[in-house]
């Protein structure tokens, strides 16, 4: 069996055992095959659907190349974030520094596709040779006469979490550069959302037949300027909370601007969601608008999600995704396809959302922070899952085991959300659970065979009880 | 043949396609990447990366798109504190913990630009270790110095073999045995190389081999490392053998396996180029024949026969056609050659990588047309489309990465290489030999015929 490092056992769970308190947000143990990424992983994804940015990596050339055109983050309008720039330091610059590169670099950059705003990503091995990003970028912002933001993110000055926190940072050097356009009173920010597969898109009609308008989206289909008037929208409405609550929370804070909560991933989650900003509103008309929305949109989907369930009513799932709210929102719309999640976790939960996802889950559910391929096959197999729901990494895990899968991550190019999301995600979950293919794969069958005996085993036991 | 050798014949620069300072859309991957898939390559081993968290998700992210396997690749996980106080600490409870889940027999090291830049010393870190240790067994600990501002992947590839071979080959008595060094490759063509090598009845050892920890079989159980790649065991034999076989010329100088084991122990280094296309296949077998005294096994002179007989059949879709090519140096300059001689001209032949015999070997490799090609070594993606534009090629012959070339270019990708991964099954496209080059050849003509009947006003449905 596979073995649980020491040092990582407070960060794994299982629901029912006696005390509950979920160790988390530490550095990924040295030598354990984390599924996280870093700290310019962090920024660069939030940041990366902002299409009329420049977005230039300044340092070695992975970094970079591993992110070109990585987000499945869709835009109406123009597609310079799906370009990767990179200075790509040689070993000269990192001797005797990477200034120079990097001014010569941003000025031809800029002139050359004439961006909005530029971004400019310090990656781990500047934070080392010193590099002064920040007065290379003032002096190009000062010759440009557009906003040049350096973002913060070293590979190893923490996690994810803090590439998050860098890129509200930045954006937030935006908010607020705009005070022409127009805006009504009913008007909100949405605020991590990526419009993956154009999920941003979705919602904003929502809101758009809820009789609310859509200030600015951060980031999906983002555009600068339209973040540059997002300080004047009456509220924001956060999905992604671990990436964009700090933004959020700057926004109030110098803004006044108040903010909720919220995910759209399921019938639930989504209605709550529509609701929320309904009743912020205090609008007759609007909680109308929004009662019959969902009303009907739920009549349009529920017979299909039905159908979905018949077939998979009684099966097993593992999640494992990056964020936690996804996680919960993941739990709860399987609940509706029938299917029981035995095994959750996620790669940057905090306390708050652990708890959380304690109360959610059934007993027996394991519950993991930041685990890895072993940890993750030993907790399918021993919850006997017949679904994985998460990203690239975790894909050939499940299918290498036997176990259908559904991609939940940023790559994804079917759109999840809202409740057109709900049936592509139940269509996703069925044409992965129920495709024949399974037959053939030796885990399926050796454990099958396992369940077979299991079984035979049950009746035998009846048999006995019954004939005493 | 004389006027074919001259370099000054094949235009561009040895510099990027444009004049561009930054990297725009890189047509290369850092040094780590080439050194994991190496390291997987070998029985039992596990790569660590010693650097952030970032790199070693990011580079497993990108192989598993292409093989479509797990790859487990560990992290020493920095901290901001090691990157002030070295990464020792860090490295040593890395390898104590993947030692502890993983059991693997080697684990393999590579350095980040993070853990080169500030300077720590590895080497001494891992004696330190073994010292800490005492006779506790603990696994072979084998360190690639990979900084990923020096080089590309392939700087990184060649670096871990040579560190591999550095580690564990042994001298000893001289045994009738070849070594096969194969250049990054993918998994079906090690399954090729390792089957025509079998035909020529002389064993061999190849590093690295991933043709089945990176394409494996369906599993009936969880397995921590795949199964598969070259034994410990033959590595160390590899200071025995007769010759050392290396594919691909630009990695040809002091520093690669090949040279160390001629240099350490008098194993013979031969360098080829990677066999692909009739010219190039032939030259490896000769040498294969050479050296082992076994003629060209029959059922390779009949798939030559063969694939001479579709060069024929299908000469007049290609002759004259113009194409885009770009990835590994060693793979652009066989793609190159193989496309020469089937009438195709390589208009433009990008690397993303500077050996600086980038237009040497491909002069060596081109025999006409040669006033039509440009060569562009430090290339990027976005360079190689200005580039490209004006010089109206037909096709391109590269990885994935070149499907906004095509899209934008409005002409067919052939897709070849690293990374493949926007199709499945990249793992499994064969390319040397005659029987990858057959497949190549007709993913060619094909590719064209299908264009000209889609751009056909008609369409037809004989050719
Ligand atoms: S930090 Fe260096 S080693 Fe890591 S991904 Fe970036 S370029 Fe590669």
């Amino acid at each position: 069996m596979i073995e649980i490092l020491k040092e990582r056992e407070q960060q794994v769970y299982e629901k029912g055992e006696s005390r509950f308190d979920l160790a988390c947000e530490k550095p990924s143990l040295a030598g354990s095959v984390s599924q996280r990424a870093c700290v310019f992983c962090g920024s660069r994804v939030v940041l990366y659907p902002i299409a009329d940015a420049l977005h230039l990596v300044h340092g070695p050339v992975g970094c970079a190349a591993y992110t070109w055109d990585i987000r499945g983050s869709v835009s109406s309008g123009p597609e310079l974030h799906r370009m990767s720039f990179s200075t790509d330091l040689s070993e000269r610059e990192v001797i005797y520094g990477g200034e120079k590169k990097l001014y010569a670099a941003l000025t031809e950059l800029i002139e050359a596709y004439k961006p909005r705003a530029a971004f400019v990503y310090a990656t781990c091995i500047v934070g080392l040779i010193g590099d002064d990003v920040q007065a290379v970028c003032a002096r190009v912002e000062a010759e440009q006469a557009i906003p040049v933001i350096p973002v913060h993110s070293e590979g190893f000055r923490g996690s994810k979490k803090d590439g998050y926190r860098a890129a509200c940072e930045a954006l937030f050097r935006l908010v607020g550069k705009d005070d022409e356009t127009p805006l009504s009173p009913r008007s909100i920010n949405i605020l991590g959302d990526f419009n993956l597969a154009g999920e941003t898109w979705i919602i904003k009609e929502y809101y758009r037949r809820m009789g609310v308008e859509t200030a600015s989206c951060i980031t999906g289909d983002g555009r600068v300027g339209e973040i540059g008037r997002s300080h004047r929208a009456s509220l924001n409405v956060v999905q992604c909370s671990g990436s964009m609550t700090y933004l959020a929370q700057l926004m109030k804070k110098t803004y006044h601007i108040p903010f909720k909560r919220v995910s759209y991933f399921g019938i639930e989650d989504t209605a709550e969601a529509l609701y929320t900003v309904a009743r912020h509103f205090k609008d007759a008309q609007v909680l109308r608008n929004t009662e019959e929305l969902v009303a009907s949109e739920v009549r349009r989907i529920y017979p299909e999600v039905e159908r979905f369930r018949t077939s998979l009513e009684g099966k097993k799932a593992a999640v494992y995704v990056g964020g936690s709210f996804k996680a919960f929102s993941l739990v709860k719309a399987l609940r509706h396809l029938g299917i029981k999640t035995v095994v959750v976790g996620s790669q940057t939960g905090n306390k708050e959302d652990y708890d959380y996802l304690g109360e959610i889950c059934d007993p027996g559910t394991v519950i993991v922070d930041d685990t890895n391929p072993l940890e993750l096959s030993r907790f399918m197999t021993e919850k006997d899952v017949d679904l994985l729901i998460g990203g690239v990494k975790e894909r050939p895990i499940a299918y290498k085991m036997g176990v259908a899968f559904c991609d939940h991550n940023h790559e994804r190019k079917i759109a999840l959300a809202g409740f057109e999301g709900m049936v592509n995600f139940s269509r996703e979950v069925y044409s992965s659970t129920m495709s024949p293919v399974w037959q053939f794969s030796p885990a399926r069958i050796g454990r099958e065979a396992r369940t077979a005996v299991d079984a035979d085993v049950e009746s035998t036991k009846g048999h006995g009880a019954a004939r005493c | 043949m004389k006027e074919a050798r001259d370099v000054t014949k094949l235009q561009g620069s040895d510099s990027k396609a444009g004049n561009f300072i930054s990297t725009r859309n890189a047509c290369k991957l850092c040094a780590p990447l080439g050194a994991s898939i190496v390291f997987r390559g070998i029985e039992g081993c596990i790569p660590l990366i010693h650097g952030s968290q970032g790199c070693s998700t990011y580079i497993r992210r990108y192989v598993i798109s292409h093989f479509k396997e797990p790859i487990d690749i560990a992290s020493s996980n920095f901290s901001e504190s090691s990157a002030i106080f070295g990464g020792g600490d860090n490295l040593k409870k890395a390898l104590d913990n993947v030692g502890r889940q993983y059991r693997p027999e080697v684990i393999g090291i590579a350095t980040t630009c993070l853990s080169e830049t500030i300077g720590d010393d590895v080497a001494l870190y891992l004696n330190q270790y073994k010292k800490e240790k005492g006779g506790e067994p603990i696994p072979v600990l084998v360190h690639a110095s990979t900084p990923s501002y020096r080089g590309t992947h392939m700087e990184g590839y060649h670096e871990a073999i040579r560190a591999v071979v550095e580690a564990l080959a042994e001298g000893g008595p001289r045994a009738r045995h070849l070594n096969l060094i194969p250049g990054f490759l993918s998994s079906e063509d090690l399954r090729h190389l390792k089957e025509i090598l079998s035909a020529f009845s002389t064993p061999f050892t190849m590093l690295p081999d991933y043709s089945e920890t990176l394409d494996g079989e369906s599993w009936s159980e969880y397995q921590k490392l795949s199964t598969g790649g070259t034994t410990k065991q033959a590595i160390t034999g590899m200071g025995r053998a007769v010759a050392t076989i290396h594919l691909g010329k630009s990695a040809a100088g002091p520093n690669n396996a090949a040279a160390l084991l001629h240099e350490k122990f008098g194993v013979e280094a031969d360098y080829l180029s990677i066999p692909i296309g009739i010219r190039q296949t032939d030259l490896f077998m000769d040498l294969l024949s050479g050296i082992s005294g076994v003629p060209v096994p029959s059922r390779y002179r009949r798939e030559r026969g063969r694939l001479v007989d579709s060069y024929i059949d299908g000469h007049k879709y290609v002759f004259g056609k113009r194409a885009v090519i770009y990835g590994e140096t060693d793979f652009v300059v066989s793609m190159a050659s193989f496309l020469d001689e089937i009438g195709v001209v390589p208009v433009l032949c990008a690397t993303g990588a500077r050996t600086g015999r980038f237009r040497e070997l491909l002069s060596e490799a081109i025999t006409h047309r040669h006033d039509e090609v440009s060569v562009f070594e430090e290339s990027d993606f976005a360079g190689i489309l200005d580039a490209g534009r004006a010089m109206a090629p037909d096709i391109i012959l590269g990885s994935s990465k070149g499907y906004r070339l095509s899209r934008e270019l409005g002409i067919p990708l052939v897709r070849v290489g690293f990374p493949i991964h926007d199709r499945i099954g990249g793992q499994r496209l064969l390319h040397v030999g005659y029987r990858g080059t057959q497949q190549l050849f007709d993913r060619v003509v094909n590719g064209l015929i299908e264009h000209a009947q889609t751009g056909s006003a008609i369409g037809y449905s004989y050719i």
